[in-house]
């Protein structure tokens, strides 16, 4: 299935890119998806434990299933304000 | 600022990386009617400039005897630097559903409080307003709780970020890891509001 990563503030400028289409087996998780992402751009590696997500513009869990056509953002550290 | 919207009489402190701005306001005259406002005029987030009395108006109504707001404004200077401008980036349509629920969870604490919650993206220059806060209710006391409450809870877990540009460079500001399920940073921000 497919599914698009967005990236948001230092991920988006860590990976060079807001949106990142993934190719994930199918019940793949948000673990997953973030994974994969780290595989492709290893310097996001290092906000693996410090990290929100978010399914379709909804607060998700990393062990959230993912459906084909999903959105999945990552989202670090929040400062807003 | 606008014109017509006077701040600074009551500046009263400053915390995590910006000025804010607490006062009370007299509600807008807006004839008798006063109907509730559509819940999408409260939970807003673009890179229009932000309209305070507008903010203020989506939660005035007749049985309310209290309404505050909070201005985030964008400060000079942040850990000892220069700061030139803030870029603001969020996820929007994440932020607008954030801001409804930090208003639901307002309700829950003080029943009769309305929210209006309004956040800038893009370029904020000195000195401009960053987010806008509204909070309405019979009495003061739950409006002022739950005015401070929303800004709290907009810092733990608004999808927001600042990207601050200061002489010689720019640094991404990185604060919570937003997590709404969180009970203890909930109850952080319920005591900070009745402090």
């Amino acid at each position: 299935m497919l599914v698009t990563v967005r990236l948001f503030a230092r991920l988006r400028e860590l990976a060079g890119r807001a949106e990142i289409p993934q190719v994930l087996p199918e019940n793949a998780t948000v673990r997953q998806a973030w994974d994969a992402v780290v595989h492709e751009c290893p310097s996001l590696a290092a906000y693996g434990s410090s990290l929100a997500a978010a399914i379709n513009a909804d607060y998700a869990r990393f062990t959230s299933p993912l459906k084909d056509g999903d959105e999945v953002a990552f989202l670090p550290p929040v400062s807003g304000g | 600022m606008r014109p017509g919207w006077a701040v600074g009489t009551d500046r009263w402190g400053t915390s995590g990386g910006y000025t804010e701005v607490m006062q009370s306001a007299e509600p807008a005259s807006q004839g008798p009617a006063n109907r509730e406002s559509p819940e999408a005029d409260r939970h807003a987030i673009s890179s229009d400039p932000l309209d305070p009395a507008a903010v203020a108006a989506s939660v005035s109504s007749d049985a309310k005897g209290a309404l505050t707001t909070f201005i985030g404004l964008v400060r000079d200077h942040n850990a000892g630097q220069r700061v030139r401008w803030i870029d603001y980036e969020a996820h929007e349509p994440l932020a607008r559903r954030v801001f409804a629920r930090i208003g639901r969870e307002a309700r829950d604490r003080w029943p009769d409080a309305d929210l209006a919650i309004h956040h800038r993206t893009g370029r904020v220059a000195i000195g401009e307003a960053s987010v806008v806060i509204a909070a309405a209710s019979a009495h003061r006391a739950n409006a002022f709780a739950a005015c401070r409450f929303a800004i709290e809870r907009v810092k733990q877990i608004a999808p927001v970020w600042k990207h601050e540009h200061f002489d010689g460079g720019a640094v991404w500001i990185e604060g919570a890891t937003a997590d709404p399920d969180d009970e203890a940073a909930l109850r952080t921000a319920m005591e900070r509001a009745c402090s």
